[in-house]
């Protein structure tokens, strides 16, 4: 439980479906010496969550993991910025904080499942497989930062929000009489804080993120100039400073000279990449070749594409319309259809 | 949420109201409901009331009715007896020095943190050994011709341990200079007799005796001139204004001659019991230690520090099995730091993160300990498992 309308609504669903429900928050990190809480748990949110349980006449508990989310999920964050991979840490906190830590905090003490609100679905196949499937409003489905589950973890997950559009959620957080604040979703990321974005963090946390370099076009035109190759990502066109009668894209960071490489839409031209430390949610992959959907990011659209498996946990992608924004460090997750098959991080690596 | 199967092994952060207590207690909501300050005859039936709880009291402790003032709980009796003692001192004998031991109750010890940062009173700490208890010959080493106030817990409430108090008592009286004790957790069990404490100020509060929660007194030694904080209309000899909480003071004057009375058979029935709750944790849990005294302890008290633990973890997942217990590390917003007394006695995180708080009382059973000693070791072994 967050505090949100999310998690709220799922706890609700599970009480009228009849579970035993317990609440449970997590303590996460976030930046000392500031009026920055983690977003996720201000002494607002928790207020607002130990409400809803109360309203829920369910018990509430709240779990430190600070230590254990600063350890997995900010220092790699960090250490991703300072070794030029734009990193997606909600995967990472799902990863270890949540499917691992606080999945294995609620089986201890005797639970059966760990629910939270994240708007996926679960199902099992003819063999009893367990399938994670998109959730039905696309525009919110999050399956994207589940791909890393396993089997095993599935077995002990609920997604009670899976079926629901988010205007169907917030219905029924009226009808079940929830406080919830109606938060507007956020995009930033959870650990920076209401009052700025990753850039800002960075430059706090680290300074060495801070290297002035040029901004050159794919001749090699010097066209103006950066503060430091950490605070762009490929496909980023705003921030460039560059007048130009064309809009101008982060095409590339070029990391041996510390320059950002930049050109018209068009102009990208890779279809293909590597991805690294692949979760099969089957536990295998479906061939060794075979076509997927693939997301590339968050809130990329499906592209299709031609899947080679390397190794166990290797993958190499090839996809039909090569997008602008290939980013090593962020999760490429494949789809079937509606079924998330897996995925895994984007390599640096190009062959 | 259904308590109804829940064990409640938590006394010293609260009590049930013992229905002897309710009964003696109901009249005054509705029928005898008035102002003790009105000359009327209402005024008059609740003054009585008051007076008679006052004297209870005072034969309970052994002292003058006048010497026993109502507060609405313990730690604004603490709260009232250190200001009150400090500024009057600071003013009258330009006293400007506070000793405490460094495992009192957040009521003295953040009071006295406010008086030095904000009012510059010099604070110190007085030693403690590895139980947390203070001598006297370590207050003797401390004490100044300018000490304002001296205050050494009767009973920690985190560890259990008790103090010489009535020998502290003596040495301070024998310099002149203000000697208080938080008397919260002792007062349901150890002798409150202020000829035999050697005290000039005792604070108590009902709930932890089987009274009310909202409800405290304050003995002030005859004599002894304290600076009231709550300032208005010159109830309770002008130290404590406010119109006085009638119910729940004949509530606490009952609930304290209950616990002062039976108090050698709540003993007798309790110290067995908890002696072979902390033998049988002792023996069965590996790296677990007794926090607090082994013997010269509150005789319901058992206090433990688990290496490798998380105390709120614990705590939820004993509250998930049915045992309600408490630690000195645990925080309701999940934000666990070792607790001041512990890291006071030297204990690393590593252990002061798992400590676990068990208090019995009037309604605990042998079946009920029993059951508890079934389920704390496998929690503490799943716990260690996950880490």
């Amino acid at each position: 439980m967050s505090g949100g309308v999310d998690s709220s609504v799922a706890a609700a669903l599970l009480v009228e479906r009849g579970y035993t429900v317990i609440g449970m928050m997590l303590r996460l990190w976030s930046e000392p010496d500031s009026e920055r809480s983690n977003r996720c748990c201000t002494p607002d949110s928790m207020a607002m969550a130990r409400r809803v349980a109360s309203n829920l006449s369910i018990p509430f508990y709240v779990l430190d993991a600070r230590q254990l989310f600063y350890n997995a999920v900010v220092e790699s964050f960090i250490h991703d910025y300072t070794h030029n991979l734009t990193p997606n840490p909600c995967i990472t906190c799902n990863r270890i904080v949540r499917w691992e830590f606080l999945l294995n905090h609620a089986l201890s003490a005797g639970a059966d499942f760990l629910a939270t609100g994240h708007y996926a679905r679960l199902t099992q196949n003819s063999q009893l497989s367990y399938q994670l499937l998109r959730g039905v409003d696309s525009g919110k489905d999050q399956s994207y930062v589940l791909h890393v589950l396993t089997q095993k973890q599935l077995n002990h997950a609920l997604f009670p929000l899976g079926e629901y559009t988010k205007l169907e959620v917030r219905q029924m957080a009226h009808k079940y009489n929830l406080p919830v604040a109606e938060r507007p979703d956020s995009q930033d990321l959870c650990f920076v804080g209401a009052d700025g974005d990753y850039r800002q963090f960075l430059a706090r946390h680290v300074p060495q993120a801070r290297r002035p370099g040029e901004i050159v076009d794919l001749q090699g035109n010097i066209l103006g100039r950066h503060d430091g190759l950490a605070f762009f990502t490929i496909g980023q066109r705003k921030g460039l400073h560059i007048p130009s009668p064309t809009p101008l894209y982060v095409l590339e960071k070029d990391f041996s000279r510390n320059a950002i490489i930049v050109g018209a839409h068009d102009q990208s031209g890779r279809d293909n990449f590597f991805v690294e430390n692949v979760n099969w949610i089957a536990g295998e992959p479906p061939d060794s070749q075979f076509t997927a959907l693939v997301k590339i990011r968050y809130k990329a659209h499906d592209i299709p594409g031609v899947i080679s498996t390397i190794n166990s946990n290797t993958i190499h992608v090839k996809l039909e319309n090569p997008p602008s924004d290939i980013t090593p460090g962020q999760a490429a997750v494949l789809y079937n259809g509606e079924v998330c098959l897996g995925g895994g991080i984007i390599s640096n690596v190009t062959e | 949420m259904n308590q109804d199967n829940l064990v409640y092994l938590d006394y010293a952060a609260t009590t049930p109201v013992d229905p002897r207590v309710m009964q003696i207690m109901l009249p005054y909501f509705s029928e005898s409901f008035g102002n003790p300050s009105s000359i009327h005859k209402f005024g008059q039936t609740a003054e009585s009331a008051l007076e008679n709880a006052r004297l209870t009291i005072a034969q309970t402790m052994d002292c003058l009715p006048e010497e026993i003032i109502f507060t609405s709980c313990g730690t604004e009796s603490d709260n009232l007896a250190l200001r009150g003692s400090a500024f009057l001192a600071r003013k009258e004998r330009g006293a400007n020095h506070l000793l405490i031991s460094p495992v009192e109750h957040h009521a003295i010890s953040r009071t006295a943190e406010q008086l030095a940062s904000i009012h510059g009173f010099e604070l110190e700490y007085l030693p403690v050994d590895s139980f947390g208890r203070t001598s006297m010959e370590d207050v003797a080493c401390c004490l100044r011709p300018d000490t304002a106030i001296v205050s050494v817990i009767y009973a920690n409430n985190e560890i259990g341990t008790l103090n010489p108090i009535s020998t502290i008592g003596q040495l301070c009286r024998s310099r002149g200079i203000t000697f208080h004790t938080d008397a919260v957790q002792a007062a349901g069990y150890l002798t409150m007799n202020v000829n035999s404490l050697n005290t000039d100020l005792i604070s108590i509060g009902a709930h932890k005796f089987y009274g009310p929660k909202g409800i405290g007194a304050l003995y002030i030694r005859k004599g002894l001139t304290i600076l009231p904080s709550q300032t208005g209309g010159g109830q309770e000899y002008g130290f404590r204004a406010g119109t006085q909480n009638i119910p729940y003071i004949v509530g606490m004057a009952e609930a304290f001659r209950l616990a002062q009375v039976e108090k050698e058979d709540r003993t007798s029935s309790l110290k067995p019991l908890r002696d072979h709750l902390i033998g049988s944790i002792l023996e069965e849990i590996p790296d677990v230690q007794l926090t607090g005294h082994p013997e010269e302890r509150l005789p319901n008290h058992a206090s433990f520090i688990f290496k490798g633990v998380d105390g709120n973890a614990l705590l939820m997942m004993l509250d998930m099995e049915g045992f309600a217990c408490s630690s000195g590390s645990a925080c309701k917003t999940g934000n666990p730091e070792p607790s001041d007394v512990l890291t006071s006695l030297g204990f690393t995180r590593d252990w002061a993160l798992g400590s676990l708080r068990v208090t019995l009382g009037m309604y605990t059973t042998s079946s009920e300990i029993e059951g508890f000693l079934k389920v704390l070791p496998k929690v503490v072994s799943r716990l260690r498992a996950i880490s």
